[in-house]
């Protein structure tokens, strides 16, 4: 028994670092990712993950906390993106245009930082990137955890009128639901989740951990609740299966095997479907009374 | 800067690559394909570290996957499923972490990714160029041929696939085009900032006139300048290509969007208040 939980990953303290905060993290990032899809906003968190990079690399360049520069960066540009959407659509041109120069200048920081402080680790950019999730320390873990329980919870708290406003938001005005206020409290939530998300598997990919759970959770059931809840068990899930295979195959980053598995899933969920309409049609009516 | 060779090649290419994804980025953005080139530039990136594991010229890589992405988006037009965007964003997501797992395969440079995502002018060698050239001249040779028809189909392909023009191959012909033009752009700028050099200068052009001649050679002319340009300040700065590539194209489309407003509010008096759009009071 003992020899058995000594040679497990869950006796590494760096493991159950990874696991705290990547389950904290996936659970948030499944919840907003949940209505990221259902609003048609994942260009939002496509941009995001550009702004993340940039960000990160800002803080560090000046010096400061990595992660004031991920959060400042994160809830500001998801808030602008919020009066962007407001007025007539927003051009595919003109943000695609402004995230790419953003992403440039990400990659200024990166060399302002690696060629100006003589304490510099090289690694820091590919680390923002695609992330370290076993690199988590103790303390990063516990305030990574709690600030995503708190996102989640926020998301289940306004999850019944964000739902509302989502699917008829003229009605939901009319009843007095605050629209606005809602879009744009969602939206620096979405901007949290992805400083936190990039934390543990990098600017780059946290698109797919908003994404793929939640598009998996809404080809497998049409009822909103169950969907939410199907979408942030799925994101955990595929958290955990993640981190353990990177631990058993250390050749394979665990940020890769969190989307390896979580693309997996969403591939699986087409299988599903397929199967079931082949069986719905094959199936006999049944016979009432 | 002239005297190195690998100077003058990276000049050399970055003329080439201006030229095509200026002409490239142009039909992109009058079709309003912009995703699918973020999408197919995306690809990039596991092309050229897969190359780079593999131990082949990181330039096969990119042409590989590029062409193929573009084939594949080709093939799954159509159906628009809203819950489509969540299928972009998994795919994108997974493509850039198979790169990233060929990175930590390779166990080769510290700088390996960095250089792959935001670009580098040093190590294009003469041979590169001249890859560079061909499928250059390949490409723009196809769009001078199916330039007139594609123009009108992108402009209203209802009446174009009325008049018998080909609208669904020219589509077809037109991505694989796209996915040549990204795996040539990718090599200077990085798989990142494709985006930049291809849809920058043709937005910016688009801006600035109207009629398509004088903004298509206004794009390969702005995009001509920022490689250029970026190419002379990355030589006398530590920074990356990429960042002076995009700043220098950024910087100009914010001045034609400024120029442009401008001329509204000079063009016209300004009629009394816009009407606001009043929300229900809660």
């Amino acid at each position: 028994m003992t020899v058995l939980l000594a040679a497990s990953p869950l006796s590494h303290p760096f493991f159950q670092h990874a696991l705290l905060a990547g389950t904290a993290i996936a659970a948030a990032c499944g919840l907003v990712g949940y209505f990221l899809v259902l609003r048609a906003q994942v260009f939002t968190g496509d941009a995001l993950s550009h702004v993340a990079f940039t960000g990160a690399m800002a803080a560090l360049a000046f010096g400061a906390d990595l992660r004031l520069g991920l959060f400042a960066a994160t809830i500001a540009m998801a808030l602008l993106f919020g009066t962007l959407g407001r007025r007539a659509r927003p051009d595919d041109v003109v943000i695609g245009s402004v995230f790419s120069w953003i992403l440039g200048l990400g990659a200024f920081f990166i060399t302002l930082y690696t060629t100006s402080r003589s304490t510099t680790n090289g690694t820091a950019g590919v680390t923002v990137l695609f992330g370290s999730v076993f690199g988590i320390s103790s303390s990063s873990a516990a305030v990574a955890a709690l600030v995503a329980a708190g996102v989640g919870l926020l998301v289940v708290l306004i999850a019944r009128p964000l739902l509302f406003a989502t699917l008829d938001e003229a009605v939901a005005a009319a009843r007095g639901v605050p629209v606005r206020l809602l879009g744009y409290g969602f939206l620096a939530l979405a901007g949290i989740s992805a400083a936190e998300a990039t934390q543990a598997v990098g600017s780059l990919l946290l698109l797919g951990l908003l994404a793929a759970p939640a598009g998996a959770a809404i080809r497998l059931t049409d009822h909103p609740y169950r969907a939410l809840a199907l979408s942030a068990a799925l994101a955990v899930l595929q958290m955990w299966a993640g981190l353990f295979a990177s631990y058993a195959v250390p050749r394979m980053p665990p940020s890769f095997a969190i989307m390896g598995v979580a693309t997996a899933v969403y591939a699986a969920t087409f299988l599903i479907r397929w199967l079931a309409s082949g069986r719905r049609t094959s199936t006999a009516v049944p016979t009432g009374p | 800067m002239w005297s190195y060779p690998f100077m003058v090649n990276a000049f050399r290419a970055g003329a080439v690559v201006a030229v095509v994804s200026a002409v490239v980025g142009w039909f992109v953005v009058l079709r309003r394909q912009t995703f699918a080139a973020h999408t197919i530039s995306a690809v990039a990136f596991p092309g050229a570290a897969g190359a780079l594991l593999l131990g082949v010229s990181a330039v096969y890589g990119y042409f590989t996957l590029c062409l193929a992405a573009a084939l594949v988006i080709a093939a799954l037009r159509g159906g628009g499923d809203h819950h489509e965007s969540a299928l972009t964003g998994t795919v994108q997501a997974f493509l850039l972490a198979s790169g990233f797992l060929f990175i930590a395969l390779y166990k080769g440079l510290l700088e390996g990714p960095q250089t792959i995502l935001f670009g580098t002018f040093l190590g294009i060698t003469s041979s590169q160029v001249t890859v560079l050239t061909v499928v250059g001249a390949v490409v723009l040779a196809v769009l001078a041929l199916i330039g007139r028809p594609l123009l009108f189909a992108s402009v209203d392909p209802q009446v174009a696939a009325g008049r018998g023009v080909p609208v669904r191959a020219l589509s077809v012909v037109f991505l694989v085009l796209l996915g040549a033009a990204t795996a040539e752009a990718s090599q200077i700028t990085g798989t990142l900032l494709v985006f930049a050099l291809m849809v920058i200068p043709a937005a910016t052009a688009q801006v600035l006139t109207a009629r398509p001649a004088l903004s298509l050679a206004l794009a390969v002319l702005l995009a001509f300048a920022a490689t250029w340009l970026g190419l002379t300040a990355a030589y006398y700065s530590p920074y990356p290509l990429g960042f002076f590539v995009t700043s220098i194209a950024f910087a100009g489309y914010v001045l034609a969007l400024g120029r442009r407003s401008l001329h509204e509010v000079l063009g016209r008096t300004r009629a009394g208040a816009t009407p606001a759009a009043k929300k229900v009071i809660a």
